[in-house]
């Protein structure tokens, strides 16, 4: 057999198995670990899925900031059992991303290296305790209203991971919202709190769709494969229409002068994003890039020890994981 | 008031434990070793949290007596107020609370008490605690020369705060001694198994034992509270 016939049955191999992963793709079949895909298909998801794991777990730290301060022993039971929640969902997600081939410990490095992303909000302060209202309202709302299409994703762990996730999201939203309900209707310091923890996370929640259609890099290809299957101002979109009645029944002003009903589009018109500073944040100039990142990797240099503890014992008694 | 005054004292005592233990492990939020961790330290926490705010709605209104009570009328062991310190004292501090609470617990859910219900609820929640913290002695101890160097100072340097959980809380009918003696054989063997000596040190300081119990407490425990306070305090009245 001639090398020349050899390449040509690899070219014949591969072709068959793009048209089999294509059809299936087209078919709303889901793509399971051990299915052929092509290489820019996992790399892409393992970004995504990086991503996102990424987010849950620096996502910790800014309601972390406030579990030591909860006002009431009921506020702090809720407050750590979703900040448990999100170390829960990292674990998910990291799992779903072992699955194409890549460990944990690997997209660790990445994140302390500064080498892969997570979602630039956590680069924001939660300065007073309703700072944790507007995050369960406004960012785990945008994080739903992103998360819920993925349950319909085309790689079957991120999908199926997603169906828990999103369901402890929506839990985490309402709490938020019943949380800023009883500040907009409590002392009018509790109202001032509240009011002034939605002026500072409105835009960063609607910046967290990402940048407008036509600037965002990975979109077309992510759609293609039904791996996103909205578009960034769809989505951004859906959520400003879902938050502007549960503005008006919380008493709180969302701070947009140009928040208008447009009769003609059936949804809401609303103010200009200011892009420079989504870019300048997530270029790592927000208010926390740097304090997220350093405690981040401050906590994995601060554990090794322990790491290496059990690994050791692991191997001495042949425990298969500590 | 639905308790019997004769068990309040232990209400308010077991439910400051479990208070004060649940805002230290609550501080590990972010900050521990494996994502496991994150998971299983917040899991403990809440548990404690649970516990606490049964045993403080026995004796009054639990915010009540968490926010605004000053440092002097808490009730809660020295043990559980320590700081965190590395991951080996918080571990050793949960395996030696954790030891407690299982066996006082596990008397007390036989008993007819306000506190039985709680109590037999609890004893499987803490068998877990107590799970996790000697696995953890283990690997610790049992793992590399620096995490046994670790675990053996932690063990040492909270071994002193460990006699005053023996001290008699009125209105519960426990065999004191008895339990002081299957804590020390419980405690002792996972020392042992996990290679680590046990400490000859006395088990309570010396100028107060069971100071905790008397609303005697270490320094860092006024900063504690000022943190988990100082919010609720500062809206006085508010609904949350």
């Amino acid at each position: 057999m001639t090398a020349v016939t050899t390449d040509t049955q690899e070219a014949e191999a591969q072709a068959a198995h793009e048209a089999a992963f294509d059809a299936a793709v087209a078919a709303e079949e889901r793509i399971e670990p051990r299915d052929w895909m092509p290489d820019a298909y996992r790399a892409s998801l393992v970004r995504q899925i990086a991503q996102h794991a990424h987010s849950e777990i620096i996502g910790m730290q800014p309601e972390a900031n406030w579990i030591t301060r909860a006002p009431t022993l009921r506020r702090k039971a809720i407050l750590m059992a979703k900040v448990q929640d999100e170390a829960g969902h990292g674990l998910y997600l990291y799992s779903a991303a072992e699955t194409l081939g890549t460990s944990r410990d690997e997209l660790l490095d990445k994140l302390h290296a500064g080498r892969q992303k997570y979602s630039s909000i956590f680069n924001y302060p939660t300065l007073t305790w309703a700072d944790v209202g507007a995050i369960g309202w406004l960012v785990d709302g945008a994080a739903i209203t992103n998360q819920v299409p993925l349950c319909r994703c085309s790689y079957g762990p991120y999908a199926r991971a997603m169906v828990r996730i999103c369901k402890e999201e929506s839990f985490h939203q309402r709490q938020g919202y019943e949380s800023l309900l009883a500040l907009s209707k409590g002392t009018p310091e509790q109202h001032a709190m509240a009011q002034d923890a939605v002026d500072r996370w409105w835009w960063p929640s609607l910046m967290m769709f990402g940048p407008p259609d036509g600037e965002s890099a990975h979109s077309a290809q992510s759609m293609a494969w039904k791996i996103k299957r909205h578009s960034n101002d769809e989505l951004r979109q859906r959520f400003v229409d879902i938050c502007v009645p549960q503005a008006q029944a919380l008493g709180l002003t969302l701070p947009d002068p140009d928040l208008r009903w447009n009769e003609e589009r059936g949804h809401y018109d609303f103010g200009p994003i200011d892009w420079t500073e989504f870019w300048d944040v997530l270029k790592g100039n927000g208010p926390c890039n740097e304090q997220r990142l350093d405690r981040r990797r401050q906590a994995h240099e601060e554990g090794a020890w322990v790491r290496e503890a059990a690994a050791a014992y692991a191997a001495k008694h042949g425990e298969a994981r500590a | 008031m639905t308790t019997a005054p004769t068990t309040h004292a232990a209400a308010l005592a077991l439910g400051d434990d479990a208070l004060v233990l649940s805002h230290r492990l609550g501080e590990w939020a972010g900050n521990a070793p494996v994502l496991e961790e994150e998971v299983a330290l917040a899991n403990i926490a809440l548990d404690l949290l649970g516990q606490a705010r049964v045993l403080l709605s026995l004796v009054g209104d639990e915010d009540e007596l968490a926010y605004l009570r000053e440092e002097r009328s808490f009730r809660n062991l020295q043990l559980v107020e320590q700081p965190n310190g590395d991951f080996a004292h918080t571990l050793a501090r949960q395996l030696y609370f954790s030891t407690y609470q299982r066996l006082l617990y596990r008397e007390l859910a036989t008993g007819d008490t306000p506190l039985t219900g709680l109590a037999a609820k609890a004893v499987k929640e803490v068998a877990y605690h107590q799970d996790h913290a000697e696995h953890w002695t283990l690997r610790l101890g049992d793992g590399t020369p620096e995490s046994h160097r670790r675990m053996q100072q932690a063990c040492e340097a909270l071994w002193r705060y460990t006699g005053e959980m023996f001290q008699p809380l009125d209105g519960l009918d426990i065999d004191w001694p008895q339990l002081e003696a299957d804590w020390l054989t419980s405690v002792t063997g996972v020392l042992e198994r996990a290679t680590l000596t046990v400490p000859e040190g006395p088990r309570t300081g010396a100028w107060a034992a069971g100071a905790g119990r008397q609303g005697l407490h270490t320094e860092p425990f006024g900063r504690m509270l000022a943190e988990m306070q100082h919010l609720h305090r500062s809206h006085p009245g508010a609904t949350w």
